[in-house]
């Protein structure tokens, strides 16, 4: 399935799917390569997302309908585009963050235990948004979902490992964030100077390595 | 002082969630830059609400554009400062911002090929931040000059607006009857919780739709979203790329210069346009300001 959303003036949203999920999140990979690999002349940056894709673009040079042309035609061709297998990166990861504790107790889990949860699962990066590399992950074990801190946290550490929702991720810089730290990691997950710059990009996989021994959680 | 060195920012990088930083009124860059003979996309130093003083131990070629901030040289006017000559800037006393354009641009190492800063995450730019007393700032080499000067009426179009023209957005058709009549019937006011990556307004409530959680997508530039407290923030140049929040409406492109220019306690009111005639001006603006019709 493919949808139209005039976003403003100068984008166009196009939706692949109504839900998160793997079939859809293929689908976006899939188009956004595309556009990738060959560059629409006009079209000024590419935002892809759980189950969508904003495409931006110069107004004075280029209009939704040729752009929603070219896309749906772009659609036609997704099934017979195959993906590369997924690169696996792994983070390691120092399990003493200042929510732990009390996350596993509102699960009623040891913290032991959800580190175990934790760490065992392999995630998908459905997207990367909000800053550079931060990391959106789908796969997180349904027991350790938790809804965010009422009050999000005016910083967040660098390299602080995450759950919010359903979600886990990583936050590659010091901001604002209302997810519960759980853990950090010292691996630079966006390095501007480094020809990938970015760790962590659309499609990988993550699996988060326990590293040392278990420590108290730091106080926060 | 809250200075900045930007240019027109950093496109092509959305998958790796960059968002393009660069000038708030880019418009007046992009002047300031022709004012002295440099390609429209220079960096420059965008100077917000707060003036500077700046020596020029070489001189220069220099202008100042955008709102007016009792500048020791006149404005919107490609000035050459001698040797050692100094140039200096109080608060503002009408928009947000300035912009000092000098001849060679603002010669920073451009990160993914642009010189704009990131503020809330250290990139690019001069070392990531704002500039601070002492910093002392490379400009490019001098190149063949061809300054430019404003005609008379040149800057009438292109006046900074209080009521901002906004087309649709993704999630328009959630919000009720009552509350788009609120938001384009209300005047809002811009709080002091305002900055590069977005305008937070003051105003009454609108009621968040009814349509449960919303899946993140990626966001436009002047997206207007209406998070939980049900006031509006205008999302910025340095924006989060993705957001989960319904979008109301979006500012439309010829606008938002405009916004770059809003302070705190300004007063703005939307105005809905329909997606052919927010083309129409984007696209009249770029004719006049590619056109070369600005310049006598």
């Amino acid at each position: 399935m493919i949808r139209f959303e005039y976003a403003s003036d100068q984008s166009l949203m196009v939706y692949l799917g109504d839900e998160i999920n793997l079939e859809t999140h293929r689908r976006v990979l899939k188009l956004l390569r595309m556009l990738e690999t060959a560059p629409i002349h006009g079209i000024r940056n590419l935002h892809p997302a759980y189950h969508s894709l904003l495409i931006v673009f110069d107004p004075a040079e280029l209009e939704h309908s040729y752009v929603q042309h070219t896309i749906s035609m772009c659609a036609e061709e997704l099934d017979s585009i195959a993906l590369p297998p997924p690169r696996v990166v792994e983070i390691p990861v120092h399990y003493d963050g200042p929510d732990l504790e009390e996350l596993a107790a509102l699960h009623q889990l040891t913290t032991s235990r959800v580190i175990e949860l934790h760490s065992s699962a392999e995630y998908v990066v459905y997207f990367v948004g909000f800053v550079p590399g931060f990391a959106y992950l789908g796969g997180l074990p349904e027991e350790l979902a938790t809804p965010r801190l009422e009050a999000p946290r005016k910083r967040v550490p660098r390299g602080s490992v995450a759950i919010g929702g359903s979600h886990t991720g990583v936050y590659p810089f010091e901001t604002p964030g209302g997810w519960r730290i759980i853990g950090r990691t010292t691996l630079e997950i966006f390095d501007p100077e480094s020809a990938e710059l970015s760790r962590l990009r659309i499609g990988d996989r993550v699996r988060f390595l326990p590293v040392g021994q278990p420590v108290s959680p730091a106080v926060s | 002082m809250f200075t900045t060195v930007q240019d027109l920012g950093r496109y092509g990088y959305g998958p790796l969630g960059v968002s393009p930083s660069g000038a708030a009124d880019p418009i007046s860059l992009r002047i300031g830059n022709l004012l002295v003979g440099n390609a429209e996309s220079e960096p420059a130093l965008e100077m917000t609400l707060l003036g500077g003083k700046f020596v020029f131990p070489e001189g220069g070629l220099i202008a100042i554009t955008g709102s007016d901030f009792g500048a020791s040289i006149p404005m919107w006017t490609a000035t050459v400062i001698p040797p050692g000559g100094r140039l200096e800037t109080g608060p503002t006393r009408s928009g947000a911002r300035c912009y000092l354009c000098v001849h060679g641009g603002i010669a920073v190492k451009p990160l993914l090929g642009s010189a704009s800063t990131h503020i809330l995450t250290g990139l690019g730019g001069f070392e990531g931040r704002p500039i601070k007393r002492g910093d002392v700032l490379p400009v490019g080499p001098a190149h063949e000059v061809k300054p430019l000067i404003l005609a008379p009426d040149a800057l009438e179009k292109l006046q900074p607006r209080k009521i901002l023209r906004v087309t649709v957005a993704p999630q328009t058709a959630w919000f009720s009857h009552a509350s788009l009549h609120r938001f384009y019937g209300s005047t809002w006011r811009v709080t002091e919780e305002s900055n590069r990556m977005g305008l937070r307004l003051d105003g009454p409530e609108l009621e968040t739709p009814q349509r449960g959680q919303m899946i993140s997508e990626g966001v436009s530039l002047g997206a207007i979203q209406i998070p939980a407290g049900g006031r509006p923030i205008i999302l910025f140049v340095e924006q989060q790329t993705t957001g989960g929040y319904p979008k109301i409406a979006n500012i439309i492109s010829a606008d938002l210069a405009s916004v770059g220019q809003l302070r705190p306690r300004d007063e703005i009111r939307f105005e809905h346009v329909s997606p052919e005639s927010a083309r129409a001006l984007i696209r009249e603006q770029e004719e006049l300001l590619r056109s070369g019709v600005l310049f006598s």
